[in-house]
C-alpha cells in the first residue's frame, strides 16, 4: 500500500446556473496574458453542444487518454517511440480554431474619433494578428444555453451516440451547464505524453503541473489529455495548465473558481488513495467496470489501520483530519452520488459531477394523488435523457445515473415530507428502498448539497510552506515571471521581447 | 586570410556556440523551446517541416559517413570512390532536396499565413532563410557540381581538416586548394552554427531521447522539488 493524499472537487450540476463568473475570475487571475488569450483552464459549457475546444469529446480525432490493448494501457495517441517519430509535426493537435480566435475591441478608437455624425464603434480585432475581424464567428461559449440551435447541437460526440434522435423543439429539447476544469487525474495522460518529464504531479496533494524550465514545447500533451485541459501558449512556446490554484490551496483557500462560484456548486476536500492500485484499476477491461474501479482506490479515513499507514507515509494530522471531514469523501465515495467525467478515458479523473435533475417530459395529472412511489418512474421520465447523462458520466452505464438520480428525487420528497407532512409514508416507501438510501442519510446529503457554508464546502489543509526558505522573497513573487510579460494593457498585436 | 578561415574562425565559432548556449540554458531557461506554429496553420506545416526535419536527419548522417569517416574505412571495406560517389550523390541529392523544398515551403507559410507572419521574429526568418543557403548550396554542389564539373573528393581535404579541428592542429592548408563552391558551403554553415544559441535553432540540443526509458508517470515531492528536475 502506497497512500498518497488527492485534493479533489465535487461539481453539483443541479446548481451550476451557467453564468460563467468562474471561468471570467480563473482567466482574470491566470490567462490574461499575450499567448494565452484563447485559453480558459475553467470553462462552462451548454451540453449538448460541442464544448470547448469543439468536440473535445471525439477521442478519434485527437487520441486523448488511454486505451487497453491486450489487457495493457496504452496512450490513445501513440507510445513514447511512436511520439518520437511524430515529433516534427504532431497530426491530432488542435488548431486556434478549434478554440476560437480570441479578440478585443478597438475601444481605442471610442475616445479618439473625430466629431461625426454617426456614433463611432469599438470593431473587433483579432488578439492573435492584431487585425479587425470582420465577423466573429466562434468563441469559447458560442453556443451559450443551445444558442447554436440544431446546427451546432449535433456536433456533441455524445448526441451521435444516441440511439433516439433528440428532440430541437422547444417545448422539447434539453439542456444543462458542465463546468469544466482540469481534472488532476490519478492517473494522467497528459504526464506521460510529455517527451521532457515536464508535467508531473505533485506527490504531497495531487496536483498537476508544467514545470515551464522543464517544458520544450513539443505539444503532445494538449492532445494526450482527453479533456483538452493543457494549452499551448504562442507566446512562450511551452504548456501551461489550471494548476488548481496551489497558492491559494496551500494557503487553505479554495481556487478562485470555487471561491467565486455564485450557484455555490462547488466542494473541495481531501482524499486519500492507494497509488499502489491506480494501474490495476485504470486497466479494467469493460469500460462500465470502470467507475466501481476507480472508487476501489480511495481508502477509508477513519479506519485506524488506514491513519497508521498514512501517518507512515509521512501525511500530516491536519491532512489525515481533512481527509476525514471531506466533502468529497462523502458525495463521491460514501453516498456515491458525484460521478467521474468520462470514466472511459482510464486517467481516473479528480473531479466529480453530481448529475442534474431536469423536469419531468409528461404532465402529471394528478399531483395531490401522487404517492411517493410515483416518483420512482419520473426519473425515467426526465427531459435529460439518462443515457446522454451516462455518456458523460458513467461510460454508458445508465443503471448507474438512475441510483444517483433516484437519491437526489428522494432526498426531495423526504425534505418536502418533513415540512408538509407524510414522513410516516416515507419511512416505507419503495422510493427508499429503491434509491438505496436511509433518512439520516438524506437529510445528511441535504445538509451538504443545500445549507453548507463555507467551511463545510472547502476543507483544505493548508500546504505547511511555513518551514520554506525565502519565504519574504515568495510573498508576492510570479511564478511565471521571466516568461510573463510587464504588468499592464498589452497592445495587439503583441510582440516578443525574449530571445528567439 | 587561409588560416584566419580555416584555422582560428572555426574556433570563434565553437566558442560562440558553447558559451553561449550554455549562458542562454542557465540564466534565460525559459527561452528554451521548439519553434512550434502548429497551433496557427497546420496544413503546410505538416509538409513543410516533416520534408525538412526528415531530410536534414539523412542529410546529417551523410555529413557523418562523407566528413567524419576518413577515407580509408570505405578502402577497406571495398567501397570504391565510384560507388561511393553514386550513393553520396544518390542519397545526398534527395535529402538535400528534401531540406530545401521543405524550407522553401516553411519560408512561404512565413510570410503569407498572418497568423504566423505577425508572430516570426527576425531571427526565424534568419534562420529559415540562411539554412536556404546553405542546403542550396550544398544540394547544389551535390546535384549539379557533382555530376556536371567533377565529383569532387572532399574526403581527403574538408574531411581531414574537418577532423584535425578536434585536435587542435587545425590543417588548414588542406581547403585552400577547395573549389570556392564547397568552401562558401563550409563557411556559411559556419555562420549558422555560431547563430544556433541565439534563434530557436537550440531545440536541436534538446531531442528527448530518454523519453522511452522513463516510467510513464511522474511524480515529484517537495523535498526534491529544487533538484529533480530532467
Ligand atoms: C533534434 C531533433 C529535432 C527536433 C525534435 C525538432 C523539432 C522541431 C519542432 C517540433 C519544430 C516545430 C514545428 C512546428 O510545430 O511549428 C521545429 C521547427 C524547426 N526546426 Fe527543428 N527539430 C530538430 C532538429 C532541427 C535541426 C537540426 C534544425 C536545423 C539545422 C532544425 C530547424 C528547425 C527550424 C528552422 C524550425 C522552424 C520551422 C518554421 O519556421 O516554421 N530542427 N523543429
Ligand atoms: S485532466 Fe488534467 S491531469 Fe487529467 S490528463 Fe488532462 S491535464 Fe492531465
Ligand atoms: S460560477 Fe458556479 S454557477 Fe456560475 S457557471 Fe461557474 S460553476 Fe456554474
Amino acid at each position: 500500500m502506497r497512500i498518497k493524499a488527492q485534493v479533489a472537487m465535487v461539481m453539483h450540476l443541479d446548481k451550476c446556473i451557467g453564468c460563467h463568473t468562474c471561468s471570467v475570475t480563473c482567466k482574470n487571475t491566470w490567462t490574461n496574458r499575450p499567448g494565452m488569450e484563447y485559453v480558459w483552464y475553467n470553462n462552462v459549457e451548454t451540453r449538448p453542444g460541442p464544448g470547448y475546444p469543439k468536440e473535445w469529446e471525439n477521442t478519434d480525432r485527437y487520441k486523448g487518454g488511454w486505451t487497453l490493448r491486450n489487457g495493457k494501457l496504452h496512450l490513445r495517441a501513440g507510445g513514447p517511440v511512436s511520439k518520437l517519430a511524430n515529433i516534427f509535426y504532431n497530426p491530432n493537435m488542435a488548431t486556434i480554431d478549434d478554440f476560437y480566435e480570441p479578440w478585443t475591441y478597438d475601444f481605442e478608437h471610442l475616445h479618439k474619433a473625430p466629431k461625426k455624425e454617426n456614433l463611432p464603434v469599438a470593431r473587433p480585432k483579432s488578439m492573435i494578428t492584431g487585425k479587425f475581424i470582420d465577423k466573429p464567428e466562434w468563441g469559447s461559449n458560442w453556443d451559450d444555453d443551445l444558442a447554436g440551435g440544431s446546427e451546432i447541437v449535433p456536433m456533441d460526440p455524445n448526441v451521435q451516440k444516441l440511439q433516439e434522435h433528440i428532440a430541437m423543439e422547444y417545448e422539447k429539447t434539453f439542456m444543462m451547464y458542465l463546468p469544466r476544469i482540469c481534472e488532476h487525474c490519478l492517473n494522467p495522460s497528459c504526464v506521460a505524453s510529455c517527451p521532457s518529464g515536464a508535467l508531473y504531479k505533485r506527490d504531497e496533494d495531487g496536483i498537476v503541473l508544467v514545470d515551464q524550465e522543464a517544458c520544450r514545447g513539443w505539444r503532445f500533451c494538449m492532445n494526450g489529455c482527453p479533456y483538452h485541459k493543457v494549452y499551448y501558449n504562442w507566446n512562450t512556446h511551452k504548456a501551461e495548465k489550471c494548476n488548481f490554484c496551489y497558492p491559494r490551496t496551500e494557503a487553505g483557500l479554495p481556487t478562485v473558481c470555487s471561491e467565486t462560484c455564485v450557484g455555490r456548486i462547488r466542494y473541495i476536500g481531501v482524499v486519500l488513495y492507494d497509488a499502489d492500485r491506480v494501474k490495476e484499476a485504470a486497466s479494467v477491461e469493460d469500460p462500465k467496470d470502470l467507475y466501481e474501479a476507480q472508487l476501489s482506490v480511495f481508502l477509508d479515513p477513519n479506519d485506524p489501520e488506514v491513519i497508521e499507514k498514512a501517518r507512515e507515509a509521512g501525511i500530516n494530522e491536519s491532512w489525515i483530519k481533512s481527509a476525514q471531514d471531506s466533502p468529497i469523501y462523502k458525495m463521491a465515495m460514501k453516498w456515491k452520488i458525484a460521478l467521474p467525467l468520462h470514466p472511459e478515458y482510464r486517467t481516473l479523473p479528480m473531479v466529480w459531477y453530481v448529475p442534474p435533475l431536469s423536469p419531468i417530459m409528461n404532465h402529471i395529472t394528478n399531483e395531490q394523488d401522487l404517492s411517493m412511489d410515483g416518483y420512482i418512474p419520473a426519473v425515467d421520465d426526465m427531459r435529460i435523457p439518462m443515457e446522454y447523462l451516462a455518456s458523460l458520466l458513467s461510460a454508458d452505464d445508465t443503471s448507474v445515473i438512475r441510483r444517483v438520480l433516484l437519491k437526489m428525487a428522494a432526498m426531495r420528497v423526504h425534505m418536502r415530507a418533513k415540512t408538509v407532512g407524510g414522513m410516516d409514508e416515507m419511512k416505507t416507501s419503495k422510493l427508499l428502498q429503491e434509491a438505496g438510501t436511509t433518512m439520516e442519510e438524506l437529510e445528511d446529503m441535504a445538509r451538504l448539497l443545500g445549507v453548507a457554508k463555507y467551511n463545510e464546502r472547502f476543507v483544505i489543509p493548508t500546504g505547511r510552506r511555513e518551514m520554506d526558505d525565502n519565504l519574504h522573497y515568495r510573498q508576492g513573487a510570479c511564478s511565471i515571471e521571466g516568461l510573463a510579460p510587464a504588468e499592464g494593457m498589452v497592445t495587439y498585436p503583441y510582440e516578443r521581447s525574449d530571445l528567439g | 586570410m587561409g588560416f584566419f578561415w580555416w584555422g582560428v574562425f572555426p574556433y570563434i565559432v565553437g566558442t560562440i556556440l558553447v558559451v553561449a548556449s550554455v549562458y542562454r540554458f542557465v540564466i534565460r531557461g525559459t527561452s528554451w523551446h521548439a519553434p512550434s506554429t502548429e497551433i496557427f496553420e497546420k496544413k503546410w506545416l505538416r509538409i513543410g517541416s516533416l520534408l525538412f526535419h526528415w531530410g536534414i536527419l539523412f542529410a546529417f548522417i551523410g555529413h557523418v559517413m562523407g566528413v567524419l569517416i576518413p577515407i580509408e574505412f570505405y578502402e577497406s571495406i571495398g567501397v570504391t570512390d565510384h560507388l561511393y560517389h553514386i550513393g553520396a550523390i544518390a542519397g545526398g541529392g534527395i535529402a538535400g532536396l528534401m531540406v530545401v523544398i521543405g524550407l522553401i515551403i516553411l519560408l512561404i507559410r512565413k510570410f503569407s499565413n498572418p497568423r504566423v507572419k505577425v508572430h516570426a521574429s527576425f531571427a526565424d526568418y534568419f534562420t529559415v532563410i540562411w539554412l536556404i543557403v546553405v542546403a542550396g548550396l550544398g544540394t547544389y554542389m551535390t546535384l549539379v557540381y557533382n555530376t556536371t564539373v567533377v565529383a569532387y573528393e572532399y574526403r581527403v581535404t574538408i574531411g581531414p581538416w574537418f577532423r584535425s579541428l578536434f585536435t587542435l592542429q587545425p590543417e588548414y592548408e588542406l581547403m585552400t586548394a577547395v573549389p570556392l563552391l564547397f568552401q562558401l558551403h563550409v563557411l556559411s554553415s559556419f555562420i549558422l552554427f555560431a547563430a544556433i544559441p541565439f534563434t530557436q535553432l537550440i531545440h536541436m540540443f534538446s531531442f528527448p531521447g530518454r523519453y522511452p526509458a522513463r516510467a510513464p508517470q511522474q511524480y515529484r515531492a517537495r523535498d526534491g522539488y529544487k533538484n529533480s528536475r530532467p
